[in-house]
């Protein structure tokens, strides 16, 4: 079936957020969804990497096909991701040294965030063609970083609330995460 | 070599209790909600897992006098992303079901935390017997984790253990648990508890020191 590239964004954004449905890039997720400050800028250094992942992976995929070593793609592709990430760092450091220092440990992280991976795999996977490829990173990033303010801002609130003191850290998170998601299940259905 | 045998059992236990990868490190999430639809889903990721992490952090360990520092990242990876695609590859050929199963997330073991994780924190600094067993006890431990997802999400969402009908037909499955929202709250459950029972430990201990002083 061929998709409209409206569709994808929708499928991505919304109905199956890479987060809340499809459970990719946890880690940053439950990490660094404390503060918006950080939350928002996050998404869109991970958005990013995702963008420049995709665009290398279709066209990386184009020719590992052409010369017959297919089995070389998962490889390639991390080492593209950790090549993006590292341009991402070296632009925030110039620019935005106090970002910088604020998302510390997880920004290196981002290569190892299955989010920007999976995106890649998946567009490989589902035989996307170019416009559909760019179309499903941005809405996948997009969704990324949605999860990451929503979560960010309920996280915020509960400060000042009353918790159990079993309950805290993790555990709570993924409470929250899960009903999130038992929200998001709601746009099952609206990409068509 | 007395004192060995001790050590290196010390080493194993470790990854399983102390230092669980998933119930007290809170690592290797993506994977752990993604595919514990089913026990045999959780176990054979568990067991894909293992087989990358053990044989990854051996080869780390045997190369770690010979990469230079500024690399040492990168070079991890590419082992890692070596032995994903040979395990990705013989998945396919023995059991298609499974692959189409697992779908992505067997190539995605590549960006697991804990694999990672352990070949930076353990064996670029140990020999090559001392980093595998240790690899070996967080396998252990993530698939402990992986199977406590799985079977629950699978009795409460299916009514079923290891694909086996375990109440009858007039059992009405719980299908939330089976969609994503249901990973999250079953994972969230046993974090309670873990940290419950971290919690009682600490005020038992507490106590004790009270009463002797």
């Amino acid at each position: 079936m061929h998709e409209s590239a409206f569709q994808i964004l929708i499928n991505a954004l919304l109905a199956n957020n890479l987060v809340l449905a499809m459970f990719l890039g946890l880690c940053p997720f439950l990490g660094v969804s404390g503060r918006l400050e950080t939350a928002f800028p996050m998404g869109v250094a991970t958005t990013f990497v995702m963008l420049v992942a995709s665009l290398c992976a279709y066209g990386l995929n184009i020719l590992l096909t052409a010369f017959d070593l297919e089995f070389l793609r998962l490889i390639s592709y991390i080492v593209i991701i950790a090549s993006a990430v590292q341009l991402v760092e070296m632009v925030l450091k110039k620019y935005s040294p106090g970002l910088f220092r604020a998302l510390g440990i997880y920004l290196p992280l981002i290569t190892t965030n299955c989010a920007v991976l999976g995106v890649a795999l998946f567009q490989t996977s589902r035989d996307y063609d170019f416009v559909q490829s760019v179309t499903f990173a941005i809405g996948g990033g997009a969704g990324f970083t949605l999860a990451l303010v929503l979560m960010a801002s309920v996280r915020e609130r509960l400060q000042l609330s009353n918790v159990p003191d079993v309950a805290q850290g993790t555990a709570l998170s993924l409470m929250l995460a899960g009903i999130l998601s038992l929200a998001f299940m709601g746009f099952a259905g609206l990409g068509g | 070599m007395s004192t060995a045998a001790p050590r290196t059992w010390d080493e194993f236990m470790e990854g399983i209790w102390r230092q669980n990868p998933v119930f007290v490190m809170a690592l290797g999430m993506c994977p752990m909600l993604a595919v514990t639809v089913s026990a045999v889903n959780a176990l054979s990721m568990g067991v894909a897992t293992a087989f990358v992490l053990i044989c990854s952090c051996g080869l780390v360990s045997l190369m770690r006098k010979m990469v230079p520092k500024e690399v040492r990242i990168a070079t991890y990876i590419v082992i890692i992303a070596t032995f994903v695609t040979v395990v990705d590859y013989v998945i396919q050929a023995v059991s298609l079901a499974l692959y189409d199963a697992l779908g992505a997330f067997i190539q995605l073991i590549v960006v697991n935390c804990i694999i990672l994780g352990r070949a930076e924190a353990h064996a670029s600094k140990n020999p090559p017997w001392p980093a595998m067993v240790n690899a070996a006890g967080m396998s252990v431990g993530f698939a402990i984790g992986l199977l406590a997802l799985g079977v629950v999400r699978e009795i409460l969402g299916a009514g079923t253990l290891f694909g086996v009908s375990l109440f009858g037909a007039d059992f009405q499955p719980w299908v939330i648990m089976l969609l994503p929202p249901g990973g999250f709250f079953v994972l969230g459950g046993w974090l309670l508890l873990f940290s419950w029972i971290e919690r009682r430990k600490q005020r038992r201990v507490a106590s004790e020191v009270a009463q002797h002083a």
